[in-house]
């Protein structure tokens, strides 16, 4: 019975994907999207129901559907593990996913290709159940190549235009680097332990015995491939750019779920990072740096949602932060407050988008906040717990991270708080220049503000109230989230006992945030400031504004290069490979018309040969006798 | 041994199909008549034939009977194919005389 509810639940949403792609075109858009909502909400429920299951009895769930490879001593099924982690992921990502599919409905409405819009986020939705469910890492690996190939189809979703193809291509291209290391990564560990199943292979690492270098370099490979799919330090370049997809897409694919498929994966390769400090270390040390420059480059971006994709970036690289000082729970924790008040902020990007027909620009924004009341007041609240106030979503888990980098190391926690505090200053930006003062756009646009219809109005009222109430998870006082891990990880992360140290600790967090908040306030409120046209930036805000340059760098460096080799190729080597295969050609040619002139066409001569030949024959086989 | 062989003796059906043999080469050469030909082909291969039998029963071996066999059954497809090909080219050309046959120059 188990089985069956299980399989429901990973196959409900392809159900979903099948019926779009063969029906989605002869059905009115509301059924294709409803069917494609429904589908997703039923994944939804299941996972309840496997929650509360698991919730009771605190077992784990696995089930083995087939083997699937079976070489020699190697041996591997297809099954699916229901566990604290995975449930956990599944809530979040069926639950988010549901209310983003409803909010699609309304937001996509306008489009001809809407079937086909639902057809692939059902099969992303897919893909990222197959990705957390599967019990070993190959099933991992085939969800993670088929959100990456979602990612992809959705980005371009608007093919006409080049520059979307071009970053839909950017994501593909950039995640196959990463993907290229998780492969090896799991090569390395099959090689070791004859298995890919986490469980066996935690059993194996407990039992000793493996050799710490290859280990090493297993893990080393596997962050690799976290760092392409989470967009970390250098391979982040595809995440501000996917930003071309349908908004929905941003908030689903890009910010609350996909993208933290990589800490997924590294905490449920928990017992192997362990394992390998100095792998924790660069960890550690890239999330940083990711959180530092990815909330630098977001203080003077124009575009909204280039905004909140280099917030994503940032908010990321502090989860790695978490995840290489060991603390999986924490990490996870800022996972999901992260996924409530990043969807809620680019849903409702989404409807100020939908509201100004189109435009992104923060600079032709402004006063918005009477003409959308709903969108203001959800994106102030989740604004409010990414900026980590008290007692938003975010404050406790961002707040956490920062206490545990005290503890580990200083510099660290400077770091995660310059990057905490830059938060605070460019979300508030992006509040005031887009909902405060006065209207900059054209009249035609100011006549038509409008609130979005209910279909999007309601999945961010209930986003907001998550990333309201979503920190009580896992308060100081009450660790819910931590117990619930407790099985998947090491308990070696000890409690907090609220101390003075720790109260402290808030209150620089608090006031570093507040301080953000009142920077933005003074020079956006107070001075009115309105970010300059592009060609007026100049100086280190250029360099900035222009994210560092680090495009334009990859460009020169890799780009480049391999566009100059291809080059050589077709030019050069082609056509020289090209003349050898050609000067054959002429050969066989120039034969065939030399000995075409053999057939005279009279039989005769034909005959005549023919006996000559016998004759020759005979002669040869008498003389060699 | 009391057989055919012993009585007539190996080296006459020797003489028989070599003579057989040549005569069929002469026909082929000789003659433009294009159903001449072809059966002068035949009287070839029957030559073969006949000597493979002849060797057969004298050395006691089946083998060279059992390859008769199949090279009848092959020639007698090839007599299928053959006569058919004639017949169109009949058809065709309103004649069998393969000197008229020029135009399947390459």
């Amino acid at each position: 019975m188990d089985k069956t509810l299980a399989l429901v639940l990973l196959l409900s949403p392809f159900a979903g994907f099948l019926f779009n792609v063969f029906f989605g075109k002869k059905v009115s858009k509301g059924v294709s999207g409803a069917i494609g909502t429904i589908t997703v909400l039923v994944s939804f429920l299941l996972s309840i129901c496997f929650f509360a299951q698991l919730n009771q009895n605190g077992k784990p769930f696995e089930i083995s559907l087939f083997d699937w490879i079976s070489v020699h001593n190697f041996k591997l099924d297809f099954g699916l593990l229901l566990d604290q982690l995975s449930l956990l992921w599944l809530l979040f990502v069926t639950g988010i996913g549901s209310l983003i599919h409803l909010y699609s409905i309304s937001y996509m409405h306008d489009d001809e290709n809407m079937h086909k819009f639902f057809a692939y986020l059902n099969l992303f939705i897919f893909f990222m159940i197959t990705l957390v469910i599967g019990n070993n890492l190959l099933v991992m690996f085939i969800g993670w190549e088929g959100v990456g190939l979602c990612s992809y189809l959705l980005i371009g979703f608007w093919y006409k235009n080049q520059s979307y193809n071009d970053a839909a291509n950017k994501a593909f291209i950039m995640n196959r680097i990463g993907d290229l290391g998780f492969l090896i990564g799991i090569f390395i560990l099959g090689s070791l332990f004859s298995t890919l199943n986490y469980v066996e292979i935690k059993q194996a690492l407990l039992d000793g015995n493996a050799n710490t270098a290859l280990l090493s370099a297993a893990a080393l490979c596997l962050f690799i491939g976290a760092c392409g799919k989470s967009a970390q330090l250098p391979l982040y370049t595809w995440l501000p750019d996917a930003m071309a997809g349908p908004t929905p897409v941003s908030a689903l694919i890009h910010a609350a779920t996909m993208v933290t498929a990589g800490i997924f994966m590294v905490t449920r390769m928990n017992f192997l990072f362990d394992l390998t400090p100095d792998v924790q270390n660069i960890i550690a040390i890239v999330g940083a740096a990711t959180a530092l420059v990815a909330a630098s480059i977001g203080l003077l971006q124009n575009d909204i949602k280039k905004v909140l994709a280099y917030s994503t970036v940032s908010q990321l690289g502090l989860m790695f932060l978490a995840l290489g000082l060991g603390a999986y729970n924490v990490a996870v924790f800022h996972v999901i407050t992260h996924a409530f008040f990043k969807a809620c902020l680019f849903l409702g990007s989404g409807s100020v988008i939908h509201g100004l027909h189109g435009e992104q620009d923060m600079r032709k924004m402004g006063g918005l906040r009477k003409a959308m009341p709903i969108t203001f007041w959800t994106m102030m609240i989740s604004t409010l717990a990414i900026a980590g106030i008290f007692p938003f979503a975010g404050f406790w888990s961002k707040d956490e991270i920062l206490m545990v980098a005290f503890e580990h190391n200083k510099v660290l926690w400077v770091v995660a708080s310059i990057a905490s505090i830059m938060t605070a200053f460019y979300m508030f930006r992006l509040m005031y220049l887009t909902f405060f003062k006065d209207f900059r756009g054209t009249q035609h646009q100011k006549d038509h503000l409008h609130e979005s219809p209910s279909l999007i109005t309601i999945p961010l009222v209930i986003l907001a109230i998550l990333a309201f109430i979503g920190g009580a998870i896992n308060l100081p006082g009450s660790t819910w989230l931590n117990h619930f891990l407790g099985p998947i990880l090491a308990a070696k992360h000890e409690e907090h006992a609220l101390g003075s140290h720790e109260y402290m600790l808030m209150g620089i967090a608090m006031a570093g945030a507040v301080f953000g908040i009142l920077w933005a306030y003074s020079k956006y409120i107070k001075q009115a400031f309105v970010p300059k046209e592009d060609a007026e930036i100049i100086g280190f805000n250029k360099v900035i504004y222009n994210k560092y340059y680090v495009d334009e760098f990859y460009t020169f460096l890799i780009v480049r290069p391999l566009n100059s080799l291809s080059n050589f190729f077709r030019t050069t080597l082609e056509s020289a490979l090209g003349k050898v295969v050609f000067s054959f050609g002429t050969v066989a040619n120039g034969i065939g018309i030399q000995g075409k002139k053999l057939q005279t066409g009279s039989i005769g001569l034909y005959l005549f040969a023919f006996v000559i030949g016998i004759c020759a024959i005979i002669t040869y086989l008498f003389i060699a006798k | 041994m009391n057989n055919v062989i012993n009585q007539i003796g190996i080296e006459n059906y020797i003489f028989l199909a070599s003579l057989l043999f040549c005569i069929g080469v002469f026909g082929v050469l000789y003659r433009r008549n294009a159903i001449i030909v072809f059966m002068s082909i035949e009287i070839m291969l029957n030559a073969v034939n006949l000597l493979f039998v002849a060797f057969s029963t004298f050395r006691q071996d089946a083998e060279g009977q059992v390859f008769v066999f199949f090279s009848m059954a092959v020639a007698a497809a090839e007599v299928a194919v053959g006569l058919a090909i004639l017949v169109s080219v009949y058809r065709n050309i309103g004649s069998i005389d393969i000197a008229n046959l020029k135009n399947l120059k390459g």
